[in-house]
């Protein structure tokens, strides 16, 4: 299916609405739910897939009517994308989409809140990749490390653009690798941790490749972190803050995202390991003087993610529980209390030496 | 009558303008109502104007229907200075008899009206004669009356009242041949007042006089130009039958009025022959409460007796009194007369079967416009009257405003703050019908709040409610499919225009084609059901890897 000409699925889309209108049934769209209700977590490649359920979306529905003209008019500025060449960004797209509508005050679109949905329903109607509608997802995610890539045909070294690092694309299909000089790769929730191993040289001293999410993870960053692991069979490792959203953010590199569950196969890491911070390590490196009192919507995460498949492993299971039992949360800033090195130069070594993963 | 409120210190609530009036032998009824004019109508120079009209347009009414003759009056306000008015008010009915000219229109408290148990307009016998004392007292300018009962004769004169004789004067008595036999009233007056066309105003009080008379053909011609309200049928409503009175609704001033007048020669015959449902037994236990011998001569009851039969006369049980005395619009004039003047969507009139209060019997009836050119932002108007005559002021302290608050309107679709008029685009229209308005005071402006009339008032709003619901019901529905319709058709040009760029096929003829699936109407899917069962929401935060994109 995805190698199907995107273009061509665009304009199957329309032809299948026009067919509705002209037998005089009520026009629809058909697309996959993507709830957790229609989630499913396969267990042998540890990777969340989209179920078979789908929704109707129809055009003579009250309910329904505004976000099926919203989705012919994103699949129409798709596929002018497409044929003209151009590639945008999703917040170019909404200003592109957003007018109000002849003899009223209604708009096209009043928030780009509903207009990002929309791609993401293109996307797993027509079972294709945001990229290959010409649409960028946001740029987010920084890297360094001891390797060369092609990049639009200009060579760029990862261990020679200074103190910010290489800023990782929306896209990076496109990209070649020339040289890829690493052992593992560690990804950072945070940026300040990202730029204290930096300074430090931490991917110099342990031959490594950091890179930065800067919270939840962007598709470029993941799909870099897939591209990366798979070719090059290097280890991930995750490193996060010790809360339910940071454990989230690690299971997103791992196993996919539900919103984005079709394209698991393209952007989860499952080999990815899990370094820290977890409760345990409050205990075992002495942080519980630097934790931080977890909030109710912390709890009530932890509860809901115990239930998740993908977080049964008992390691997994244990670390939620004593989260919920403790109330408490730990932020890789907590690190930092026990001395500014503690991180690269105990910490991560020692986590790293002793494969103190969990799954 | 019932005095409420209105009345001063010097009179007892029990008593009535007229009754005080016939006990005060040495203050003539024209020093009276110059004392009193508050009482009367006459309290400010606006509502003067409208009062004289209102006498006017009243007695003309009632002249032409016990006449059979169907009304044409023509009122003319014309404004000769700032605030120097004159007013003429014309009418077809049967005229007055030469012999009682002077009397009809000069001398208080005579008229054809008072002595009667009868449903008719005007009751008090002050009317017109209110109206000329009034220009008189103004402007001091003699009222300018012509009158013919369709004779040969036409009869032209100039009338003042004198006020301390309670005497008219007339004056420029002139006769000239009526070759066309005109027949009918005109009164010319000159008189101090204020003009307005607001709610309390002339032309309002003629607008609502031809909702509930549309089988009149008013003409108005006012400062500001000419109102017609038009003749929509020519079925007059039947004529009301007189009675006498019941005891349970007699006052005790008008007992006394009617042993000093009655022509029986002992108290058991008056009871007998001047009231309604007493027969011999009910006389006997009467009089025997009120330790009273039967063979007394009616005059010769002194205060005290007086009060005593009239309090036993409420002790004895009696049969109610017949209810056929009452002359109702009928559902048919109502609905007629509101369609006439009110640019409405839908009508509906109830008339309720007779009822009594205090021995007094008396109709209600309720009609409903609503939505078309109505103001749906504001409070329901309410169109009030009694014995067909409208009632402008006063509304706050009205038994009808009382029954229609406390008449839950939610029900019928409309809206309504708790004890308040209810909102929306509505007129509210209720007909007190009775052979004896209990009126809160002389002005004759608001009905007393007895529990009875509240009550079939109620009725009859909420019999005309529930047909209002089911249309408000179904309008409602209409204009949610409207607003449906247009939603789609907002959205179809966008998706037609949408499809054309995805696969390069015209969006003309989309675009028909979907307008068309709008208008059949046949594919519109509007149950919740539909949207759940088809559409799942997005997951819920709490599960949503929001910030990923």
């Amino acid at each position: 299916m995805a190698e199907r000409n995107p273009k061509d699925k665009l304009v199957k889309m329309g032809n299948d609405i026009i067919k509705d209108v002209d037998a005089k049934e009520n026009p629809k769209i058909e697309i996959p739910i993507r709830s957790l209700s229609n989630i499913v977590y396969n267990e042998k490649s540890k990777s969340l897939s989209i179920g078979d359920k789908t929704s109707k979306r129809f055009f003579f529905n009250v309910a329904h009517a505004k976000k099926f003209m919203q989705t012919t008019m994103v699949a129409a500025f798709c596929k002018e994308l497409i044929e003209g060449k151009i590639h945008t960004n999703l917040r170019d797209m909404f200003y592109n989409l957003k007018r109000t509508l002849k003899d009223s005050e209604e708009n096209t679109f009043d928030e780009q809140s509903e207009s990002d949905p929309i791609v993401v329903d293109i996307e797993v109607a027509l079972d294709m990749l945001r990229e290959q509608l010409h649409l960028g997802a946001d740029v987010r995610g920084r890297v360094v490390g001891n390797v060369s890539i092609v990049d639009r045909g200009d060579v760029v070294n990862w261990g020679k653009l200074g103190s910010g690092g290489w800023a990782i694309p929306s896209i990076v299909e496109e990209i070649t690798f020339k040289k890829v000089d690493a052992k593992f790769i560690l990804v950072i929730e945070k940026n300040a941790a990202f730029e204290r191993l930096h300074e430090d040289k931490f991917w110099q001293k342990h031959e490594c490749i950091i890179i930065t999410t800067q919270g939840q993870a962007a598709r470029g960053c993941r799909r870099l972190i897939q591209r990366l692991s798979e070719e090059f069979k290097l280890p991930v490792y995750v490193f996060c803050d010790s809360d339910p959203y940071g454990w989230y953010i690690y299971s997103v590199i791992k196993f996919g995202s539900m919103s984005l569950a079709h394209q698991s196969d393209r952007l989860g890491t499952p080999n990815a390991r899990y370094i820290g911070l977890t409760v345990s390590d409050i205990d075992k490196y002495g942080l519980d003087k630097f934790t931080i009192r977890a909030k109710d919507v912390d709890i009530k995460r932890a509860k809901d993610m115990m239930k998740y498949e993908w977080f049964q492993a008992p390691e997994w299971q244990k670390e939620l529980k004593m989260l919920i039992d403790r109330k408490k949360k730990a932020e890789l800033e907590a690190l930092s209390g026990r001395g500014l090195k503690f991180m690269t130069e105990e910490y991560l070594p020692k986590k790293i030496k002793n494969k103190e993963f969990l799954p | 009558m019932v005095a409420k409120g209105g009345l001063g210190a010097p009179i007892s609530d029990k008593m009535t303008a007229e009754d005080i009036a016939l006990n005060m032998k040495d203050i003539s009824v024209a020093e009276f109502f110059e004392k009193n004019r508050h009482l009367l109508g006459y309290e400010n120079s606006t509502k003067a104007m409208l009062t004289i009209v209102k006498e006017g347009v009243d007695n003309s009414l009632d002249a032409c229907e016990e006449a059979g003759i169907l009304p044409e009056l023509r009122v003319t306000v014309k404004q000769l200075g700032i605030d120097r008015f004159r007013i003429i008010m014309e009418d077809n009915g049967p005229g007055v008899v030469e012999s009682k000219m002077a009397l009809a229109f000069g001398k208080m408290l005579f008229g054809s009206k008072f002595h009667r148990l009868k449903q008719s307009r005007g009751k008090q016998g002050l009317g017109i004669r209110g109206a000329i004392l009034y220009a008189q007292l103004t402007t001091g300018k003699p009222a300018k009356i012509r009158t013919s009962t369709g004779d040969a004769k036409l009869h032209e004169f100039e009338m003042l009242i004198d006020t301390v004789r309670n005497e008219p004067k007339m004056t420029l008595h002139t006769t000239v041949p009526n070759k066309e036999r005109w027949h009918g009233v005109s009164i010319e007056l000159e008189i101090d007042g204020v003009y307005v066309e607001r709610a309390q105003s002339v032309p309002e009080y003629l607008k609502r006089t031809a909702v509930a008379n549309p089988y009149a053909h008013i003409i108005y011609n006012g400062p500001n130009g000419v109102l017609k309200f038009e003749r929509t049928t020519s079925t007059m409503p039947k004529q009301p039958k007189e009675i006498k009175p019941h005891p349970y609704g007699i006052e005790l001033g008008i007992l006394i009025r009617m042993m000093a007048t009655t022509r029986s020669q002992n108290i058991r015959s008056f009871l007998m022959g001047e009231f309604s449902r007493v027969g011999g037994s009910s006389a006997d236990q009467i009089l025997a409460l009120a330790k009273l011998e039967a063979g007394r001569k009616p005059a010769s009851l002194d205060n005290a007796e007086a009060e005593r039969l009239h309090k036993s006369m409420q002790m004895v049980k009696l049969i109610a009194p017949p209810t056929d005395c009452i002359s109702p619009m009928t559902e048919t004039l109502i609905e007629n007369g509101l369609k006439k003047e009110l640019e409405a969507d839908y009508y509906v009139a109830v008339t309720r079967p007779p009822s009594v209060y205090r021995g007094n019997p008396f109709q209600v009836e309720v009609g409903l416009a609503y939505g078309g050119k109505l103001n749906p932002q504001s409070a329901a108007e309410l169109y009030r009257f009694a014995n067909k005559v409208p009632l402008l002021y006063h509304q706050s302290s009205c038994a009808i405003t009382k029954a229609v608050e406390e008449v839950d309107w939610k029900r019928y679709g409309l809206q309504q703050s708790s004890g308040g008029m209810p909102v929306g685009p509505l007129v509210v229209l209720v007909h007190f019908a009775s052979v004896w308005v209990p009126f809160t005071s002389e002005g004759k402006e608001a009905i007393a709040e007895y529990p009875e009339i509240i009550k079939d008032i109620k009725l009859a709003i909420q019999d005309a409610g529930r047909n209002l619901a089911s249309f408000v019901r179904s309008q409602r529905k209409s204009r949610e499919g409207k607003m449906r319709r247009q939603l789609f058709e907002r959205y179809i040009p966008v998706v037609a225009e949408s499809l054309e760029k995805l696969t390069g096929k015209g969006s003309g003829p989309i675009e028909a084609k979907l307008e068309a699936m709008v208008k059949s109407g046949k594919i519109i899917i509007v149950e919740p059901a539909a949207e759940t069962k088809t559409e799942t929401k997005k997951a819920k935060p709490a599960e949503d890897d929001s910030g990923e994109e």
